[in-house]
C-alpha cells in the first residue's frame, strides 16, 4: 500500500507535470533548432513568437466563445489554433521580409542577425502586450479533468490523490502528432529532403537548384505551426500572461542546445531532460521516502535539493556543463 | 479702497483672538507612484478631519489648520526626503501625516522627523520594522503592524483546532514579514509549521511549488501572497494536484477575485483582513458624501491620523510637536467619552474644559505598544463559493 501512495505521488507531482511541460519545451526546441539549422542563427523572439501565436489564438477563441461555437469537452481553443497559426505565419513572413532577407543578401555574421532577432523580440513583445495587454488571460473552456484528486483517493482507497487535467493530456498528445507530423515531413517529402539538404551544405544545395528563398518560406511556416501549438498548449496547461512567455526562452534554448542544436531528435530528448531535472531537483522527497523506507528512518527534513525558486538555475546549471563538457549536445549537433 | 478695508477688518477680527494662528499641517503621500491610485482618498481623508476642526473655531483659541500636500512617491526614499524637508523648513509645517509606505515612511522619521523633532503619523505604513525605529516618541501609526496580523491569524487558526500547517509566502518584504511574524506567534503558541517556502508572483506555473507543500503536509495551507498574482496560482495548483483542500488567507488575498477565481472549490477555508464593525467606518462614510470615496483603504485611517493630531495639540494647549507628543496616546485610548467621525467639534469643547476623550474614528483607533494601532480584523469563512463574516476582533 505504501509503495503504491509512493508511486501514486511520484506520478502526481512529478511524472505527470514533467511530461507535460517537457512536451511543451520540446515543441518550443523544435522551432529553434529549424530556425538555427537552416537560417543559422538563434532566434531570440523565439518565445514572444510564442505568445504572439497564443494571443490570436485566444481572440479567436473568445470570438467562437461569443458565437457560442465549442468542442465540448474538448477546449475550444483547438479550434481557433488554426487561425493563430496562419496570423504567426503571416507575421513571420513579413518580419523575414522586412528584417532577416536584408541580412541574408549581405551575408551578415550569424552575430548580426541574433541581435536583429533581439530587437524582433523587443517589437513582437510590444505588439502582445499592446494588443492583449501585459495580465493573465484565461481562455480554457471544457472539462478540466480526466482525473480528479478527491475522486481518485476514493476510488483506490489510497492516502494519495492523482489528478490528471485535460491540459496534460492534450498537450502531450499533440506534441506527438506533430512530431510525428514534422518528421515525416522532413524524410519523407521533397520539401523536407530540401530543407535537410539546405541545413547540411548550403552551398551543395544551392548548386543541386534547390531554391534558398523557398526553404526559408517553408521553414517560418513550420516554425509558426510550432510555436503556436506550443504557446496554446502552454497557455491551456498554465496560463497565459505574455512576460512567462518571455522567461520560457532560457528553458527552450537550453532543450535545444542539450539536446544539440539543428537536431530535431535532440530538441525533443532535451526538452524532456531540462523539464525533468528542473523538477526532480526541486522537488521534496520527504513524502515518497516516508513512505518507501522503514518507520524509523524516514527523514525530518523536506529532503529538497534546492528550493523551487531555483528552477531556472536547473536549466541554466545544464546548460552550461553541456556547452563545457559536450558542445554539440547529446545527439550531434552543431555546436555553438 | 474696499478691499483695504475689509483685510484690515479681517486682520482686526483675527488679532482679537489672544493666540489665533495659522497652523499648517503637511500632508505627505505617494501622489505619484505604485499607489497613486489610494492616495488621493488618503489625502481628502486628512483635509475632511482639518476643515472639520478649523470650521468649529473651537481649535486653540479659534486657529484655523491648513493642509500642505507633498509626494512622498512610495518608493524614493530621497525625493519623499526632499519633499519633507521643504514642508518642514520652508512651509513650517507644525505636523506630518503620513508617510504613506514603509519604507519612506522610515526615511523621512529618521532623516527629517526626528532631527526637526516633528510629530509624524502614519495612516498605512505596517513594517514591523518601524515598531521599533528610534522615534523619541515623534511616531505614530494608525495602521496595525503587519506582525499584529500574524498574531490574530495564528490565533484564529488554533482556535479552530488547525495544529499544524504549511506557508507560503509572496517573496518580498510584507510576505516574508507577515510569514515570519506567523510563524513566531503559531508555534510560540503550540502549532507547527511545516514548511514555510516563498514563491515568485507572476510564474505560469506553481506545480513545483506545491509539490514541495505537499511534500511537507499540514492540516491547512496558508497562502500570504496577492490574489492578483502568485497566491492565486498557488491555490489553483494546490486545488488540481490535491495536495491541500482548505486555506488560510491574510489580507492580500482577500478580495473579489478569490470568489471569482475559485468559488466553492475552497469552502471551508479561513481568513482575516483589517477591518471593523465599529459604527467610525459608517459615520465616516457619512461624513466624507461624495467628495470621495471614504470606502477606499486607508482614507479612514488617514482622517483619524489627521485629526488625532489636532486633537493632542488641543489638550496640550500647544501646536509644537514637542509638547503634544505626548499627548497623542491620551487622546487615543480609554478613558474618557468616545469620538466618532463628525465630533470633532464637540472633542475640542471636551479638551478645552479640561476633559478626557477616548478617540475612536473612523477606524476604531486604539494605540498600543509604541504608538501604533491594535488593528481590528474581520475574520472570514468561505462558504458556498462566497467570503463571509466570521466575526470581528
Amino acid at each position: 500500500m505504501d509503495f503504491l501512495n509512493a508511486i501514486v505521488a511520484l506520478a502526481n507531482y512529478l511524472l505527470i507535470p514533467g511530461l507535460a511541460y517537457g512536451s511543451q519545451l520540446a515543441l518550443g526546441a523544435l522551432g529553434v533548432t529549424l530556425v538555427y539549422g537552416i537560417l543559422r542563427f538563434s532566434n531570440f523572439a523565439h518565445g514572444d513568437t510564442m505568445a504572439f501565436g497564443a494571443m490570436v489564438t485566444i481572440l479567436v477563441t473568445w470570438w467562437l466563445q461569443s458565437l457560442g461555437i465549442s468542442i465540448a469537452p474538448l477546449p475550444t481553443a483547438l479550434l481557433a489554433m488554426p487561425f493563430g497559426i496562419l496570423a504567426t505565419a503571416a507575421l513571420l513572413l513579413a518580419t523575414d521580409r522586412v528584417v532577416y532577407r536584408f541580412y541574408r543578401r549581405v551575408k551578415a555574421k550569424p552575430v548580426v542577425l541574433v541581435m536583429a532577432s533581439l530587437g524582433v523580440m523587443f517589437i513582437m513583445n510590444g505588439l502582445v502586450r499592446f494588443i492583449i495587454g501585459p495580465d493573465d488571460q484565461r481562455f480554457a473552456d471544457g472539462a478540466r479533468f480526466i482525473i480528479k484528486a478527491r475522486d481518485f483517493k476514493a476510488w483506490s482507497g489510497l492516502s494519495e490523490g492523482l489528478a490528471l487535467r485535460t491540459s496534460q493530456v492534450i498537450t502531450i498528445v499533440t506534441a506527438v502528432v506533430v512530431v510525428a507530423a514534422l518528421f515525416w515531413f522532413l524524410n519523407k517529402t521533397r520539401t523536407g529532403k530540401s530543407m535537410r539538404a539546405f541545413s547540411d551544405n548550403e552551398d551543395l544545395a544551392l548548386l543541386s537548384g534547390i531554391n534558398p528563398e523557398r526553404v526559408v518560406m517553408y521553414t517560418w511556416l513550420i516554425v509558426a505551426a510550432l510555436v503556436t501549438v506550443a504557446g496554446v498548449l502552454y497557455g491551456l496547461d498554465k496560463s497565459f500572461k505574455p512576460f512567462t512567455y518571455f522567461q520560457l526562452l532560457l528553458p527552450i534554448f537550453a532543450s535545444a542546445i542539450v539536446g544539440g542544436l539543428g537536431n530535431p531528435l535532440g530538441a525533443i530528448a532535451g526538452g524532456f531532460v531540462i523539464a525533468f531535472s528542473e523538477v526532480t531537483v526541486t522537488y521534496a522527497w520527504k513524502k515518497v521516502l516516508t513512505y518507501l523506507l522503514p518507520a524509523d528512518w524516514a527523514p525530518d527534513g523536506l529532503v529538497q535539493l534546492m528550493s523551487t525558486d531555483y528552477k531556472f538555475a536547473v536549466s541554466f546549471a545544464i546548460l552550461v556543463v553541456v556547452l563545457l563538457i559536450k558542445p554539440t549536445g547529446l545527439f550531434k549537433g552543431q555546436s555553438v | 479702497m474696499k478691499k483695504l478695508l475689509l483685510a484690515s477688518a479681517a486682520s482686526a477680527l483675527m488679532a482679537s483672538g489672544a493666540l489665533a494662528e495659522e497652523i499648517k499641517l503637511g500632508i505627505i503621500f505617494g501622489f505619484t507612484g505604485p499607489i497613486e491610485s489610494l492616495t488621493p482618498a488618503m489625502a481628502d481623508g486628512a483635509e475632511l478631519a482639518m476643515k472639520e476642526v478649523s470650521d468649529s473655531g473651537k481649535f486653540l483659541g479659534g486657529s484655523t489648520v491648513t493642509p500642505v500636500r507633498a509626494d512622498s512617491t512610495c518608493i524614493d526614499a530621497g525625493a519623499a526626503t526632499a519633499a519633507a524637508e521643504r514642508l518642514v523648513t520652508s512651509d513650517g509645517v507644525a505636523a506630518i501625516v503620513g508617510a504613506d509606505c514603509s519604507g519612506v515612511t522610515g526615511a523621512i522619521l529618521a532623516n527629517v522627523a526626528v532631527p526637526n523633532g516633528i510629530v509624524m503619523i502614519s495612516p498605512s505604513a505596517t513594517s514591523p520594522g518601524l515598531s521599533t525605529a528610534e522615534d523619541n516618541g515623534l511616531f505614530f501609526r494608525t495602521a496595525p503592524s503587519d506582525a499584529r496580523q500574524g498574531v490574530v491569524m495564528a490565533e484564529i487558526l488554533l482556535e479552530q483546532g488547525v495544529k499544524s500547517v504549511a506557508v507560503t509566502y509572496t517573496n518580498n518584504d510584507y510576505g516574508k514579514g507577515l510569514a515570519d511574524a506567523f510563524q513566531a506567534a503559531y508555534e510560540e503558541r503550540g502549532g507547527s509549521v511545516t514548511i514555510n517556502a516563498a514563491h515568485e508572483d507572476g510564474k505560469a506555473d506553481y506545480s513545483a511549488e506545491v509539490g514541495a507543500l505537499a511534500a511537507a503536509g499540514g492540516d491547512r495551507l496558508v497562502v500570504a501572497g496577492y490574489v492578483d498574482q502568485g497566491g492565486s496560482g498557488i491555490v489553483r495548483a494546490a486545488l488540481d494536484a490535491g495536495a491541500f483542500d482548505t486555506f488560510h488567507f491574510p489580507d492580500g488575498m482577500i478580495g473579489t477575485k478569490l470568489e471569482e477565481n475559485f468559488g466553492d472549490e475552497i469552502d471551508g477555508s479561513t481568513g482575516q483582513h483589517p477591518g471593523t464593525d465599529s459604527p467610525g467606518a459608517a459615520m465616516f462614510q457619512e461624513l466624507a458624501g461624495d467628495a470621495f470615496d471614504a470606502t477606499s483603504p486607508f482614507s479612514p485611517e488617514s482622517y483619524d491620523a489627521a485629526a488625532l493630531i489636532l486633537l493632542a495639540m488641543q489638550a496640550a494647549g500647544s501646536s509644537d510637536s514637542q509638547v503634544f507628543k505626548d499627548k497623542v496616546m491620551d487622546v487615543a485610548n480609554a478613558p474618557g467619552e468616545k469620538i466618532y467621525p463628525g465630533e470633532l467639534a464637540k472633542a475640542l469643547d471636551i479638551l478645552a474644559s479640561g476633559g478626557d476623550i477616548d478617540y475612536v474614528g473612523a477606524s476604531a483607533v486604539e494605540l498600543i505598544g509604541p504608538g501604533e494601532s491594535a488593528g481590528n480584523y474581520r475574520q472570514i469563512v468561505i462558504e458556498g463559493g462566497k467570503v463571509t463574516t466570521a466575526k470581528y476582533r
